[in-house]
């Protein structure tokens, strides 16, 4: 079985900080991560190549530094790595960036792709179906375990909100993984020596793409969708405040108050 | 020319989900501006007496597809109908829940009839930009990173202008059962072909599951209630205020309580009458799921917590020591004005 997993370095964002002066952003010493629920993907890529045998590769489109999380990918077990990487790429909305990896996907052969469900940094969960359309082929999102496997066929369960699916389909086809699909391994040491020494992460560029890309569907005027603004939150005015009321005191206040907002 | 505000009115086993009812308040104002008609779109199985009610909270008219093979959501079916509908009718804006289904259905939409998508906003209107000061564009608010940053989007020269919000985020109208509006019954041509995957199995979920979404008053509690049997203090609590019981990432990535109780960004978006934070301190991810609570009390030891910046009433003190006093005082003042 052929396995592709899609993969985006992205900030921890539960690292990001705001400057309570400037009201920005402090990205300055904010570690890069493979995005959870991509690893989530890339795990279980590798536990459905141990259990019915294959290859499994790893994509990334992003700035040539993303390399880290490609050879982390690399550590981790995986067969190949490629960086879709050019500035042609950049300023791409979700269409612009599900057709340029589609694009680099239809240079490759493959039975089963998956993605994250969604990135931390944009947490829209829209390129994984955005590229299954582009390559025509099914989806299943929102995959919680894959139930079983065989060649030409996997068995997904589908979560929703209030139950869940098992779902049959034929491959090719594209899974978006939740983080509970499951729990990434650690790197090994000699994983790790072996994804700097011994394995590349193959740079496709523009030029390598120029028979499966439409260019104006690339970048930022490839994007339908363009950002008019961006601004940080205006925090909700602060309102009553109390430091030194005891529990009573404390209990009294909220019961007159719930009573006023007829709560009570 | 592209015209009107769709809205997907998501149904589950025939039931209308609240979200759907919530974008078609949202699309009222919005085609008020745009001088258009609100559409509202049902796909189902033996679900078309259900365009009434779309109808009576707002909807001019009702677009219906009813067929055999919508009655459970799969993803080409439904997106089969909806390009078919978007193809023929040409909106102005399409409006999606993001839900489970919405957000694998919108995707897929908008990369079908190629337009652009903007996911989980919190805000929506009418405006221009510097760019195109004669055309009318739906500004499209979300957050990213976490919520430490909101964007506006605009989507300024493809149609449909697509959006999914999340539930909870948008007001539903009362139902006015004197309004009328149209009908249309839509014809799509399925073939065996389109049930391109094959469901083996639905489970549903727990009847028990709880739906924070729906509460009037959420009590939440967080890592400073301590431990897991605190829960128990908190739910008397909800018991005297008819609320139910919800928690932040923290208590959730603990253990303490399931995950369907989790407010936030990673959990679900409320905005009851009452939100008591417990302990919480109000990491920013907890802030953007809980901040449109009508009203807002934390208790916290921590008098610098950010919770604080948003609490409408905000005390510096021990849960422990405030909530079961305060579940006694609220049972005590009900029996008094019961007994009035």
């Amino acid at each position: 079985m052929k396995i592709v997993v899609c993969a985006k370095q992205v900030p921890d964002t539960t690292e990001v900080k705001l400057d309570p002066k400037t009201n920005t952003l402090i990205r300055d010493g904010v570690p890069s991560i493979i995005n959870p629920d991509d690893k989530a993907g890339i795990e279980a890529a590798l536990q459905l190549k141990e259990k019915v045998g294959g290859t499994v590769t790893v994509v990334s489109m992003g700035p040539p530094q993303a390399d880290a999380a490609l050879r982390e990918a690399l550590a981790m077990g995986c067969d190949e790595a490629i960086l879709v990487t050019d500035r042609a790429f950049g300023g791409a909305d979700t269409w612009a960036t599900s057709s340029t990896i589609a694009a680099a996907l239809k240079k490759l052969d493959y039975d089963v792709i998956i993605t994250g469900r969604q990135a931390i940094d944009g947490d829209t969960a829209q390129v994984g179906p955005q590229i299954a359309e582009h390559l025509g082929i099914p989806q299943v999102s929102y995959a919680e375990e894959i139930v079983e496997a065989e060649e030409g066929k996997l068995v997904v369960k589908r979560q929703f909100e209030d139950r869940y699916h098992i779902i049959e389909v034929k491959t090719p086809c594209l899974i978006t993984a939740l983080a509970e699909l499951a729990t990434p391994r650690y790197m090994t040491v000699h994983g790790i020596f072996d994804a700097y020494r011994e394995k590349e992460v193959k740079v496709w560029t523009l030029e390598e793409l120029k028979d499966t890309v439409d260019m104006a569907n690339i970048g930022l005027k490839g994007s339908p969708t363009n950002v008019k603004q961006s601004f940080t939150k205006q925090a909700k005015g602060k309102g009553l405040y109390y430091k030194d009321l005891s529990p009573e005191d404390a209990v009294e206040t909220i019961v007159a108050k719930l009573e006023e907002r007829h709560i009570i | 020319m592209s015209k009107d505000v769709y809205v997907l009115a998501e149904q589950r086993d025939g039931e209308l989900q609240k979200v759907g009812l919530e974008l078609i308040g949202k699309a009222t104002e919005l085609a008020a501006d745009l001088g258009q008609q609100v559409v509202a779109i049902l796909l189902g199985s033996g679900i078309k007496d259900k365009a009434e009610i779309l109808i009576q909270h707002g909807a001019d008219k009702v677009v219906v597809v009813d067929d055999p093979m919508l009655a459970e959501y799969v993803t080409e079916p439904y997106a089969k109908a909806l390009n078919e509908i978007i193809k023929k009718n040409d909106p102005e804006i399409v409006l999606f829940g993001a839900t489970s289904i919405g957000r694998d259905l919108a995707p897929r939409v908008s990369a079908r009839v190629h337009t652009g998508l903007t996911a989980d906003c919190t805000k929506l209107d009418i405006g221009t930009i510097d760019a195109m000061p004669d055309t009318k564009l739906l500004l499209m608010t979300r957050p990213a990173f976490g919520g430490n940053i909101m964007a506006t989007i605009v989507c300024k020269d493809h149609r449909p202008q697509m959006a999914t919000v999340r539930p909870g985020v948008m007001k539903a109208l009362a139902k006015d059962e004197a309004r009328k509006g149209e009908v249309v019954d839509f014809k799509v041509d399925f073939t065996d072909a389109d049930m391109n995957v094959k469901i083996r199995e639905v489970v549903k979920g727990d009847s028990k599951t709880v739906d924070i979404t729906e509460a009037k008053v959420l009590i939440s509690g967080g890592r400073g209630i301590g431990s897991p049997d605190f829960f128990e203090k908190l739910q008397e609590l909800a018991d005297v205020l008819g609320g139910v019981v919800s928690a932040s990432r923290a208590a959730v990535d603990s253990g303490w309580i399931a995950k369907d109780r989790q407010v936030g960004q990673t959990g679900k978006t409320v905005r009851p009458d009452l939100y008591m934070a417990c302990g919480i301190s109000g990491a920013i991810q907890h802030v953007a799921g809980m901040e449109s609570a009508e009203y807002i009390v934390a208790i916290n030891t921590n008098d610098t917590a950010p919770i604080f910046d948003v609490a409408d009433l905000g005390i510096v003190g021990d849960v422990k020591a405030i909530v079961p006093k305060l579940t006694e005082a609220i049972a005590k003042r009900k029996a008094e004005k019961a007994a009035q």
